[in-house]
């Protein structure tokens, strides 16, 4: 009887929790399907009188003659480099900071773990000063090349902390097969690194897709804007308020992240876990 | 710590050796060579220059011009929006770390029973934290707090009182972006769920055994157990509250009367839209400065309630 009910409780419990989680994500969506006239006036509501997807044709076209077909096709462009770039970069890094020793290893590993909690905001006045010198600012450099050397500090220990697990005889034996490091990175670590190297892959696109910082300070030209940018289009002044398309776009614009969380929850658990237990 | 004495013993041959070694550690440079090179050119560089300009007038499209103090001096004495930004930024860090912090242990707590379906609320507890960077998240909260929002007319269903534009309010304002902050409690949780799951079980049932009950076997195993991870929590989310901009940037643009100017909203406009680089880079450095003694003071308590199953005995 007790256990019942104490049972009861915990489901009650996490009912009204989900309930606070979910309503916010399903009232966009509901509002992105509502017509225009009743998203504000049954606000609350999370059943529209009746389906219409006007709201996703009028958002789809986007502002002037950029539309959003064109903002999706860059966030995906800018994704997809910096995935490429990460999963090159930081692997390799690891590698060569868990297995290898070199003079300074322990004082330039301190500095990749401070890097980690260093706050974004001393770095990046220098670092615009300096894309802008190299002329990349209004392209995709500033947002693609730190990826390619060594990606995020947090990628880097994530990896190490995985190869940590590696059993070092693996090494060992294809060592005495006659592999240098390159062979034995190649042939033994990365693939085994695959579990790791998806989990990060997921966090990268992740991060990539949902800057808005980066994007906006170094992209003015709307034919470059990202899906966020392009999102905060919706509540500057001049577009007037379009509340029914920005709800449309909004949903398309977390699809992806929602669709990859379905088919890799798993490895995002262990990536949010993983930096934190095993440091 | 590496070794890079040569070996006393002479040999026949230690110049091979020796070479052989540079090879290698060439060999390992060329591993860490991306990271290094980034690091050097995205983080160390900037920083020296981020500490001279802080020292200059900039404003991009003429040369720094070298002023010393006086960037520091004027936000420490004439600059009444940086005590603002500042005000705010640490009232909401105080108030919202602690908050999420205790939220996600207390709901961790709750999925670690064996119940069925915590798969499935764990799931639907970090879709928030997934999702709550992004700017659509913004702007839904935006419309969710307005004054014809969804939380008004539940409000007005509910109760039948009016709501109001929660938003627009200078007094509300800042507590519905802490409330979006809390929203999104799902990675700590994440990271209590998995350190709760790694307390042995034995220790529970040997304080079971001694007669201790639940309040006590909370405060005596799984908070001292946890202290790590709390700790980590913590720093984690200082650095992360001090830094939000975002939120800030775009559900309220710092307003109504500057009661959500967030220190990063401030440096940002200094620097990107008032291009004064110099002053903004001098703001950068005492952010660094505060992050940097919040952090090293939360590191110099941590030997005093942070345990370590190492330390056992010792």
């Amino acid at each position: 009887m007790w256990r019942h009910a104490s049972r009861a409780a915990f489901h009650a419990v996490m009912w009204v929790i989900s309930a606070f989680m979910l309503y916010p994500i399903l009232w966009t969506l509901a509002s992105s399907l509502k017509p225009e006239s009743e998203i504000f006036t049954h606000a609350a509501s999370l059943i529209p009188s009746h389906i219409d997807w006007s709201n996703y044709t009028k958002g789809w076209i986007g502002f002037g003659d950029v539309g959003f077909a064109r903002f999706f096709a860059n966030s995906f462009f800018i994704t997809f480099m910096v995935l490429i770039g990460t999963l090159l970069s930081s692997p390799w890094v690891a590698y060569g900071f868990s297995r290898l020793r070199f003079p300074l290893r322990n004082t330039l590993f301190v500095c990749l773990m401070v890097s980690m909690m260093l706050p974004a905001q001393v770095t990046v006045i220098p670092q615009y000063i300096l894309f802008r010198h190299l002329g990349w600012v209004n392209t995709y450099y500033p947002l693609i090349v730190p990826a390619y050397l060594g990606g995020s500090a947090f990628f880097v220990f994530l990896i190490m902390q995985f190869i940590r697990t590696i059993p070092r005889e693996l090494d060992e034996a294809a060592k005495i097969d006659g592999c240098g490091p390159y062979r034995i990175y190649t042939q033994v670590i990365f693939p085994l690194c695959a579990p790791v190297l998806v989990t990060v892959a997921i966090f990268a696109f992740y991060w990539t897709w949902d800057d808005f910082f980066g994007p906006l300070i170094y992209l003015n030209n709307t034919h470059l804007y990202t899906v966020s940018i392009g999102l905060s289009l919706f509540s500057s002044a001049d577009v007037g308020t379009n509340w029914g398309p920005m709800f449309a776009m909004s949903v398309l614009s977390l699809l992806p992240v929602l669709i990859v969380f379905l088919f890799f929850q798993r490895y995002i658990v262990e990536g949010v876990t993983m930096g934190s237990l095993k440091a | 710590m590496t070794t890079n004495a040569v070996p006393v013993t002479a040999t026949a041959e230690p110049r091979l050796r020796t070479a052989r070694r540079v090879k290698d550690y060439a060999i390992a440079y060329s591993f860490i060579a991306p990271w290094l090179l980034g690091f050097l050119c995205f983080t160390i560089g900037p920083m020296i220059v981020s500490f001279l300009l802080s020292f200059t007038q900039y404003s991009v499209t003429s040369a720094p011009k070298w002023i010393g103090l006086r960037n520091y001096v004027d936000i420490f004495t004439v600059d009444p929006q940086f005590w603002i930004a500042l005000g705010v930024t640490l009232k909401f860090v105080i108030i919202s770390v602690p908050l999420k912090l205790a939220f996600s242990l207390a709901v961790a707590m709750l999925l670690h029973g064996n119940y069925r379906g915590v798969g499935v609320y764990r799931t639907i507890f970090y879709v928030p934290s997934l999702i709550g960077g992004s700017v659509a998240v913004a702007e839904m909260w935006r419309q969710l707090f307005g004054l014809n929002g969804a939380v008004n007319n539940i409000l007005q269903f509910l109760f039948g009182v009016p709501g109001d534009n929660w938003i627009a309010n200078p007094n509300t304002a800042l507590w519905t972006l802490i409330l979006l902050v809390i929203w999104q409690f799902g990675s700590p949780m994440l990271i209590f769920l998995a350190g709760l799951r790694q307390i042995p079980k034995e220790l529970y049932e040997a304080a079971a055994v001694d007669g201790a009950n639940g309040v006590v076997r909370f405060f005596r195993i799984t908070v001292p157990m946890l202290t790590p991870i709390i700790f980590f929590n913590l720093v984690m989310q200082l650095i992360h509250g001090f830094t939000t901009f975002t939120q800030s940037y775009l559900i309220t643009s710092g307003g109504p009367l500057n009661r959500t100017l967030f220190y990063a909203l401030y440096l940002y406009q200094h620097a990107f839209q008032f291009f004064d680089m110099g002053y903004a880079c001098a703001l950068a450095w005492i952010l660094l400065a505060i992050v940097g003694t919040a952090t090293a003071l939360v590191f110099k308590s941590s030997s005093a309630w942070v345990y370590y199953e190492s330390e056992r005995g010792a």
